[in-house]
């Protein structure tokens, strides 16, 4: 088998006495939409934290394109073409859309010790926030500030500023979070297209959307992989149904 | 963005003012207000300076006057040691407040918020007790700069109106240098730092770095007002330094309007004006004076630069 994208071994991460992250081994391949879900307080953002370097492990590693990055800091990852968005938007709240990811491809197209040329005339900068911001829907509002989009748009938004560093892996932390029905479905549409370009790790609640996206899906639970494997295997897995799936069914069931 | 605008003309009001200031002071043989300005310019350049961390960068030094006192040590010490040449001593000044920014950045830009606050001023207070101590060049009685820097003749700095118009003209160099900084690739990090370091990190900028090199651009640039200011006074002393004169450069910067380029030269032209005049009236000027700026700064989000925008908005 090919080298995996992303390679994540024996990690373990404690905060006190509790092992928020225990012994998780996950391999990404190059152009798979791989899924990571399990119950609330299963440890999935303490899992993309150590992935985007925001967390450091105890022990165990993270490997990108067979390149230890397990203890290198978050700007160096993304370098290396790991780009992220963020449970609870995060954005450059005072700039606008077309700044917020102006700046990321700023961050991929050399050093920015630049101080005399204006750089929001740069062509190249513009036009990758354009082609990027075009992606995801949102070209029309390009010269607003962030402070002023809705909700549903700064998610749309935290996906143009990860794909403007021209990512060869984008971690999605709840993509869906917060989001309105009409918005999820865009979301999981723009998600379906995505795909194709770029592989993805896809951190959800949102059932429906998991399903319907992922090659593969982990769960997570109390820190550990129970369970991976296809969507089909993931419904039969006994395990899971027990630990997380079960409850969700009864609940859309009567709902 | 060509829009006549309230505050575009009162900035250019403000900039004729300062560049026919001279011609004024001729006409009417008032060289007093002459003196005062180029002492409002000189310190409107501090605060342009400070401004950049503190406006565009967010990172609010409280120790800022040390490089004044740097820049005018640098000056006065030469001076002293008979090397009088202009050409040397402000170089040194820049330098000197270079090298002072780069320690002082390195160290203070590991903390954030108001330990930066503490810790820049701390370094600054120890700068104060450094030149107290310094006996050969005055102690704490400070050092009489006998001799101006010698430009070899290109600008006379004994002569009033030449040394008003270098320092204008340092003072527009630097903002027409920020201008350019604010809009550029390292002004956009820089900013994007101040507004969401986080988010700055995760698209892959290194953050120290970049606010690390802004810092000494910041101290370099106020090292050149301290060069300018022991010539303006023919005299440097650790009070320059101290802890007061930091805050005032805060207040100027504040007065004016955070953040935006001419706010600090307004703040400054201002505080420096009212403090001149309320102290001519009576002797409790501070008393006057302080609600002044709370008044300003409470009900004037974005000082007097904000102020006259919304006024302009109507």
């Amino acid at each position: 088998m090919a080298e995996p994208l992303l390679r994540v071994e024996n990690l373990v991460r404690r905060f006190g006495g509790i092992i928020a992250t225990d012994n998780v081994s996950l391999d990404v391949a190059g152009g798979e939409l791989h899924a990571i879900i399990g119950p609330n307080g299963a440890g999935k953002t303490t899992l993309i934290s150590q992935l985007t370097g925001h967390l450091a492990p105890h022990a165990g590693s993270v490997l990108l394109g067979g390149l230890d990055i397990t203890y290198l800091p978050a700007y160096r990852r993304c370098a290396l073409g790991l780009a992220r968005s963020f449970q609870i938007t995060s954005l450059l709240l005072d700039f606008t859309a077309a700044d917020n990811v102006a700046l990321a491809a700023q961050a991929h197209a050399g050093h920015s010790f630049r101080f005399f040329a204006n750089a929001r005339k740069e062509r190249g900068l513009r036009d990758a926030a354009h082609a990027a911001l075009d992606r995801v829907g949102l070209a029309h509002r390009a010269d607003v500030v962030v402070s002023r989009l809705s909700h549903g748009e700064r998610r749309e938004l935290e996906l143009a500023v990860a794909l403007a560093s021209k990512p060869k892996l984008l971690l999605l932390d709840e993509p869906m979070a917060g989001l309105g029905a009409t918005e999820s479905q865009r979301m999981v549409k723009l998600l379906q297209e995505l795909r194709k370009e770029v592989s993805i790790v896809l951190v959800e609640h949102d059932m429906e959307a998991v399903f319907a996206l992922a090659d593969r899906i982990s769960v997570l639970v109390y820190g550990r992989v129970i369970a991976s494997g296809d969507p089909a295997a993931i419904r039969q897995n006994e395990d899971v149904k027990r630990a997380y799936l079960g409850d969700q069914h009864v609940v859309t069931r009567h709902g | 963005m060509k829009a006549f605008t309230v505050s575009k003309a009162v900035t250019a009001l403000m900039l004729a003012g300062l560049v026919l200031l001279p011609l004024y002071s001729h006409l009417s043989g008032n060289i007093f207000i002459l003196t005062l300005f180029t002492r409002i310019v000189i310190l409107a350049l501090a605060a342009a300076s400070l401004n950049l961390i503190m406006g565009y960068g967010g990172m609010t030094s409280f120790g800022h006057a040390a490089y004044l006192g740097i820049g005018g040590y640098a000056v006065g010490m030469l001076a002293q040691e008979g090397v009088g040449s202009g050409w040397i001593q402000f170089p040194v000044a820049l330098a000197a407040s270079a090298i002072y920014a780069l320690v002082i950045g390195a160290l203070s830009l590991r903390t954030r918020g108001v330990y930066f606050i503490m810790i820049t001023l701390a370094f600054a207070q120890m700068a104060y007790y450094v030149a107290s101590g310094l006996a050969r060049y005055g102690g704490d009685d400070g050092l009489t700069v006998y001799k101006r820097s010698d430009f070899s003749g290109l600008v006379n700095l004994s002569n009033r109106t030449q040394f008003y118009y270098l320092c204008l003209a340092c003072l527009f160099g630097v903002l027409l240098l920020i201008w350019r900084i604010v809009n550029s690739r390292f002004g956009l990090v820089v900013q994007g730092l101040r507004s969401n370091e986080q988010r700055m990190q995760a698209i892959g900028f290194p953050a120290k770095r970049y606010q690390l090199v802004c810092f000494v651009i910041s101290g370099t640039m106020c090292g050149l007002a301290g060069a300018l200011l022991a010539n303006n006074t023919d005299f440097v002393s650790p009070a320059v330094m101290y802890w007061t004169r930091s805050g005032d450069l805060m207040v100027m910067v504040i007065l004016g309007g955070m953040g935006t380029l001419f706010g600090p030269v307004m703040g400054a032209v201002v505080f420096l004006l009212l403090e001149e005049f309320l102290s001519q009236v009576t002797e409790y000027w501070a008393l006057i004076l302080g609600p002044l700026l709370l008044l300003i700064v409470l009900f004037g989000r974005g000082g007097i630069m904000g102020l006259i925008g919304r006024a302009g908005r109507g």
